[in-house]
């Protein structure tokens, strides 16, 4: 019925001398406890070099998850910051599903999930004061600003084709010369076109989009897949 | 026979759980049965002869009937005592212990030590798998089972090492001296080590290109081969997916589902287990990522297929665990409409049984009071997944049942998510009566001011555009809407008729007829 080969499982690993990058680790060997130093590691360097890989951090509070005992905190925080900066993708509450509610009862984390929660309501003022608050948090990681920012600008453009100017200032955390300069870049690379409201300022024209234009919206849902078609060819011939 | 997700036995209460022989007076682990001994033998002759169909039918029926008879409340004959009737074969015995302790959790509370042992066994089955020249071939439904039983029993382990509260003396020492029995890694590398092995994910890429065949044959090997790697590989991807979520690890688990196509029949349709499984914990996991359409729509179909199929599965062993995951899963649906109402995408059947089941309480949910809350929670209790704390127990401090722990946890930040979008159902009901209505109006209606409007509204857009797998954003919005300076103006999403399919499935039936037609001889 079938016999055992004797072969240590451990024995492929020692042949494997080549360094692997992080991302490489994760994809090969996801469930190692021993990769756990790399990972954090990795957090700092994503940090610092503005670069973010949510399935290298995920997989890192998976290995806190099976040994609380290893788990940092200051990591977790900034794992949780650059997840806020991934917005509008769900990457914060990807990670809150595995971080233990006691560390989350923790006065730094309490912060953050109150800054998800403003940014996941459209709430951009409080976000914006709450933020200043907490300088110490998310000043520690680089790009953060831009990225909320970026954020922001995505949720106006989903919801707006003409925002009012005190709007947008509000939602980017940009006032006065500063936000004319933004506009200036952002008409000249972004396609955004500024226009006269009636008596009361400034209109902002997004870039149109399926979602604040929904007639653009293609309908593919007639194509018919090739395979398909496929099927009906020796009748049709 | 499969144990997806049955209930936990009832907790051992203050009493240490007595050991199985004394469960019932009498059970001689060594007397083996004239039944039983016709039953390996024939099996074992059967699994020599890569004879599947017979080896289906005994396992399937004459494990149930015999189980039924001689075995309602005592476990089968020890392994050592059927051992010589068939050849003392290793593989064998492995296979006839992975069913005895799948009986015994099925019927009586196994104790530790057999929850240890019955880890062992698993892993000495899995290495020979991995590392062995296995031949066999057996039929899926089989190896369905000791994937979906083996995560069972990892879960099961995981709620009874939390309920620490009632623990014995015996029972801590034994925990820390076999701290490796059900451990996390073990059993994630396992799941990994067979996906990988196995070489799935490569083979459906190959038959995708026809250079490989794989779902055609279900997975079977018709050239003398062995199924059993390949088929143990596929199904530990819907292991993966389970494990995952039951850790709240959503991303990832439908990150090891995806090299299986789920918009297509696969061999993961071929047994109503797995079926089941993997669509219950793919919809539950993009509930959870907030794609509700895609959540929505499987759910749908295979609410649909229960409804179309069951009577056929009266008399499985799974029929009672068919009818609980049918009914949780529209409790899910439930959910998911109620925050994203697209009944459109809902079949007749399915949404008028939904409404005979949940209508009241949906029109209830949509007020987002305390008492719509509760319904959340209720749903969602008695829906979700069994979720798990994967760390052992601190033995030092003092004992306490960490057991609700994982569940509290993902409960509440679901419940988080339903507040964060308690104001959408009210924005949708005016947007529904307006074509083009005006910030200031709307603050009006609604009762709040026009930069609140403003937030509601920007809320409403980024709750209903999810984020897919590849980073593109999509919509799930029924009703949508765009802000023109102060002035709404109101979108109704038409369904997409779909004439292709209609006119391509018309073609061919006017072919066959017409080929009916040419074939009558008129004298």
């Amino acid at each position: 019925m079938g016999r055992e080969v004797v072969q240590p499982p451990q024995q492929q690993q020692q042949q494997q001398t080549v360094p692997y990058t992080v991302e490489q680790l994760v994809a090969v060997n996801p469930y190692n406890p021993d990769i756990l130093p790399d990972l954090e590691n990795y957090v700092n360097e994503q940090v610092s070099s503005q670069t973010y890989s949510l399935d290298a951090n995920l997989c890192l509070l998976r290995l806190y998850q099976f040994e609380p005992e290893r788990m940092s905190t200051q990591i977790v925080a900034r794992i949780l910051v650059k997840a806020l900066m991934a917005m509008p993708a769900p990457d914060f509450s990807l990670c809150l599903f595995l971080i233990p509610e006691r560390v989350q009862m923790e006065e730094q984390f309490k912060t953050l999930i109150v800054l998800s929660h403003y940014l996941e309501t459209g709430r951009f003022r409080q976000f914006w004061d709450e933020a200043a608050k907490s300088r110490h948090i998310v000043e520690a990681v680089p790009g953060f600003e831009q990225a909320i920012q970026a954020y922001a600008i995505h949720v106006l453009s989903l919801t707006y084709q003409k925002v009012p100017r005190p709007v947008l200032a509000e939602a980017i955390n940009i006032e006065g010369l500063s936000l004319d300069k933004f506009l200036e870049h952002q008409v000249a690379n972004c396609g955004w076109i500024l226009e006269k409201g009636h008596g009361r300022g400034q209109l902002i024209v997004l870039p149109r989009s399926e979602f604040n234009h929904p007639e653009l919206k293609k309908n593919n849902a007639d194509g018919i897949p090739f395979d398909h078609i496929a099927r009906i060819f020796p009748i049709l011939g | 026979m499969a144990n997806f997700d049955h209930d936990d036995a009832p907790p051992n209460s203050a009493a240490p759980p007595p050991p199985a022989s004394s469960d019932a007076l009498g059970y001689d682990p060594n007397f083996v049965p004239d039944s039983v001994k016709s039953f390996v033998v024939h099996l074992y002759r059967h699994i020599r002869e890569k004879n599947v169909y017979e080896i289906h039918q005994m396992y399937e029926t004459s494990f149930q009937t015999l189980s039924e008879r001689l075995f309602k409340d005592t476990p089968w004959p020890s392994v050592d005592a059927v051992a010589h009737y068939v050849d003392n074969d290793h593989v064998f015995c492995l296979l006839y212990r992975e069913m005895w302790f799948r009986h015994l959790y099925a019927r009586l509370s196994p104790t530790l030590k057999q929850r240890i042992d019955s880890w062992d066994n698993y892993c000495s089955l899995f290495q020979v798998v991995l590392h062995g020249v296995v031949n066999m071939q057996l039929p899926n439904q089989w190896l369905w089972d000791m994937v979906d039983e083996f995560v069972y029993q990892f879960q099961s382990f995981c709620q009874y090492r939390a309920k620490m509260k009632n623990k014995t003396e015996q029972e801590i020492a034994l925990l820390t001296q076999f701290d490796q029995a059900w451990n996390v890694y073990g059993v994630l590398n396992f799941l990994q080590a067979l996906v990988e092995k196995s070489m799935i994910v490569q083979i459906l890429e190959q038959e995708k290109e026809g250079l490989e065949q794989f779902t055609s044959t279900d997975g079977y090997d018709y050239n003398g081969g062995s199924n059993v790697l390949k088929v143990l590989g596929y199904f530990s991807m819907v292991g993966l997916l389970r494990v995952h979520c039951l850790l709240g690890d959503y991303h990832t688990g439908l990150k090891c589902l995806q090299p299986i196509d789920i918009s297509q029949q696969g061999v993961y349709t071929s047994v109503i287990g797995s079926h089941i499984t993997t669509i219950y914990h793919y919809g539950f996991a993009n509930l959870m990522l907030r794609r509700y359409v895609e959540a929505i729509r499987e759910f749908n179909k295979i609410l649909l297929y229960i409804y179309k199929t069951k009577q056929y599965h009266q008399k499985s062993p799974q029929y009672e665990q068919i009818l609980k995951k049918n009914e949780q899963m529209y409790a899910l649906l439930a959910i998911c409409l109620s925050l994203c109402p697209q009944v459109k995408l809902v079949e007749e059947t399915v949404n008028s049984q939904l409404r005979e089941k949940y209508g009241e309480k949906m029109i209830r949910m949509q007020r987002y009071d305390d008492e719509a809350f509760a319904i959340y929670d209720e749903l969602f209790s008695y829906a979700c997944p069994k979720f798990i704390t994967p760390s052992a127990p601190s033995f030092e401090e003092p004992l306490v049942n960490y057991n609700q722990d994982a569940y509290r946890l993902q409960l509440k930040l679901f419940l988080y998510e339903v507040k964060q979008q308690q104001l959408l159902s009210g924005v949708r009901t005016f947007l529904k009566v307006y074509s083009t209505i005006s910030l200031g109006k709307l603050a009006n209606y609604m009762e709040v001011d026009e930069p609140t409007l403003r937030t509601i509204l920007m809320t409403y857009k980024h709750k209903t555009h999810a984020v897919d797998g590849d980073g593109k954003i999509i919509s799930n919005a029924d009703l949508d809407f765009y802000i023109d300076d102060d002035m709404i103006h109101v979108v109704e999403s038409r369904p997409a008729k779909r004439y292709g399919d209609y006119f391509l499935r018309q073609i061919v039936k006017l072919e066959g007829v017409i080929n009916d037609v040419d074939r009558i001889k008129l004298e």
